[in-house]
């Protein structure tokens, strides 16, 4: 699996030499070089990629430029019109304020909360997948190139944590916090908590896949040499290898975005995650769930369809990624 | 043979035992026991005596061992939340996670392997495309959503299901059983399908994947030529060869269905122990929390456990296969 994966890769680490060569001869001739590229040809010819895509920027630049773009602040108590409250979705609330999603019990607009709540749930799904692939490739490199005892715990312990749920891994260490943490910093805390609890249940995968292939490349000649001339096992470990196992990271990291995001919306939807006072989709979509059976479906089903725009847009790029880096996978 | 036995039941040993010290420090070094269990009144002379009759004052690995020996019992202490024996309050609830579980994984299994053989014999036919389609946005929705819209559908816009609860339940000694009333078994259907939805793509997608893999092989080309009708191929030899990794699969699965209940309990207020498990994680009641911690932890070392033995037996190569050849994998 390790030696099918690293020969795989030499597709787009070539292309991208390509454009490194390319821009020393003049400046079109890079950008000709990346329409060139076979990643840019599939990326181009798959139409659902390219919306994928599409929505996945336009969720991270609304989630950005929240606060230019969300058309009321909706979480200023100042700035709300408690007589707007319920009011559907394209319709006019009783200030004569427009609210395209309509607005929930306090008058709030429902598509701007969604913006501000795409803010925290990227911000969480991204930190978490941040943190899960720096431990998972770090013990990954350390498993695959120190082998031994080393190795073997390593791998035991994520032997172990991929036979549990991520998710009840995740709530149990959230569980676990909560449980240390005074009461006092848990408002504070608990972003900082999510985070944590949401990448260390994810580090496996890249652990493992990194060990994989990091035990093929340290017997290949250039770590050999690398070791002879005396370099230092850290700096053979991220200067040479890890380059060499950065694709199959990247395909982790984006499907784990995906995965991330919705462990964080499901967190924050069973009460565990986000205080409310800065919701993510999640806590939206629970805070919204109270109104289902009193007939305001839009506060929590707007919020939902959000949510499963971005998670399905990031799965399925990251499900192309994977086919165009690794076309042996198909 | 026995010697991997053996060793697979020692891992599983220590894993136990990893997870019972995580539950025993939850349980110690958080916060103080005493102060959980006894109000604000309790004289300093009231606190010691039950910290000496709890055996607080002993060594920490004599605790411990207290600890796993009380656990092996079923014996978690008394929960901080309703000053109820927690294993009272596991034993009232885990009949309903349970019916929701089987319910859940009998639906996937069988609608599962229904969808996956059409969708696998009827390869470029729209509705198999179709099936396909909505399994891969299946699998991208969070269960909880899946569960939410379920609830908006049928519960509160057709109002043809009620949306949480367990309806009437008949008390079987000690078991409260949903399956034997008509309001039990309606409160049943939405949480079993948000539950099995996930299971249901996965098997799914199994039962297609390997009908493929086996349709192509040469011994159906064979019974095709030997003038076989198309049902005895398709089900008398195909699909046979297709159910053992889809068991193996579905029993894994049994383990998330067991996780995934956590969520599924909360969107329809199902009264089961992921519930109870929620509860305890918002109040931070430990007993409960270890308590569920080693039940949980116990039910998927015992599935690994039997879905090891059960692959060893089923596949010779993996009796050869020594831990020399696993590393190098």
């Amino acid at each position: 699996m390790g030696a099918s994966q690293s020969n795989s890769q030499q597709g787009p680490l070539n292309s991208r030499q390509g454009q490194a060569g390319a821009s020393e001869e003049a400046p079109h001739g890079r950008l000709h070089r990346i329409f060139d590229s076979d990643i840019w040809h599939s990326f181009s010819h798959s139409p659902i990629t390219v919306l994928s895509a599409i929505i996945t920027l336009l969720f991270f630049l609304a989630a950005i430029f929240a606060p230019l773009i969300a058309p009321y602040t909706p979480f200023q108590a100042g700035s709300l019109h408690l007589m707007d409250g319920f009011t559907p979705p394209f319709e006019q609330g009783m200030s004569g304020n427009f609210y395209v999603f309509g607005t929930d019990d306090q008058g709030r607009d429902v598509f701007s909360a969604i913006i501000y709540g795409a803010r925290i749930s990227l911000l969480v799904g991204f930190c978490a997948v941040l943190f899960a692939m720096v431990l998972g490739v770090t013990l990954g490199l350390i498993a695959g190139y120190r082998g031994g005892w080393v190795d073997t715990v390593i791998m035991r312990i994520a032997d172990v944590q991929l036979s549990f749920p991520a998710i009840l891994v995740a709530l149990l260490i959230f569980g676990l916090a909560k449980a240390m943490i005074p009461r006092d910093y848990q408002e504070n805390m608990a972003i900082y908590v999510l985070i944590i609890s949401i990448g260390l249940s994810d580090w496996v995968q890249y652990a493992r896949t990194v060990r994989g292939t990091t035990m093929v490349e340290k017997n290949r000649e250039y770590v050999q040499a690398a070791r002879v001339i005396g370099v230092r096992p850290a700096v053979i470990l991220f200067r040479h290898v890890l380059p060499n196992v950065m694709g199959s990271v990247l395909v982790i990291a984006t499907i784990g975005l995906a995965l991330a995001i919705i462990a964080e919306a499901t967190l924050s939807f069973l009460g565990v995650g986000v205080p409310p006072t800065t919701p993510s989709l999640g806590t939206l979509i629970r805070i919204g769930n109270d109104f289902l059976f009193s007939g305001e479906w839009w506060i929590t089903i707007f919020p939902g369809i959000a949510l499963i725009m971005l998670a399905l847009s990031v799965n399925l790029l990251g499900d192309w990624l994977r086919d165009a880096l690794n076309p042996k996978l198909r | 043979m026995l010697a991997f036995i053996v060793r697979r039941l020692l891992q599983s040993i220590v894993v136990m035992l990893v997870v019972a010290l995580v539950a025993f420090s939850l349980f110690n070094f958080v916060g103080d026991p005493i102060n959980n269990m006894v109000g604000q009144e309790a004289t300093t002379e009231q606190r010691a005596e039950l910290r000496e009759r709890l055996g607080l004052n002993d060594p920490i690995p004599v605790q411990f061992l207290r600890f796993v020996g009380n656990a092996a019992q079923g014996e978690f202490g008394i929960s901080y939340r309703t000053a109820r024996p927690v294993a009272d309050l596991i034993a009232e609830r885990l009949p309903a996670t349970v019916e929701l579980a089987v319910t859940s994984a009998a639906f996937a299994l069988t609608l599962g392997i229904v969808l996956g053989v059409y969708s696998a014999l009827n390869r470029y036919g729209w509705t198999s495309r179709f099936v396909m389609t909505a399994s891969l946005i299946g699998v991208s929705l969070p269960t909880f959503l899946i569960g939410i819209l379920l609830i908006w559908i049928f519960a509160v816009n057709l109002q043809w299901l009620p949306s949480y609860g367990r309806g009437e339940v008949v008390d079987l000694g000690g078991w409260r059983t949903g399956f034997l009333t008509l309001s039990g078994l309606q409160a049943l259907i939405l949480p079993a399908v948000t539950l099995g939805l996930y299971q249901l793509t996965l098997i799914m997608r199994l039962v297609r994947a390997e009908m493929l893999e086996v349709l192509r092989t040469d011994y159906i080309k064979f019974a095709r030529a030997r003038g076989l009708s198309n049902r005895a191929v398709n089900f008398g030899h195909a699909l046979k060869n297709t159910l053992v990794p889809v068991i193996t699969i579905t029993g894994l699965q049994l383990g998330s269905i067991i996780a995934f209940a956590i969520i599924t309990e909360t969107v329809f207020q199902w009264p089961g122990v992921g519930l109870l498990f929620i509860i305890a994680i918002r109040f931070v009641d430990i007993p409960v929390m270890a308590a569920y911690l080693i039940l949980i932890a116990l039910f998927f070392v015992i599935i690994n456990l039997i879905v090891d033995l059960l692959y060893y037996l089923v596949d010779p190569r993996l009796r050869v296969e020594t831990p020399a050849a696993r590393t190098a994998a």
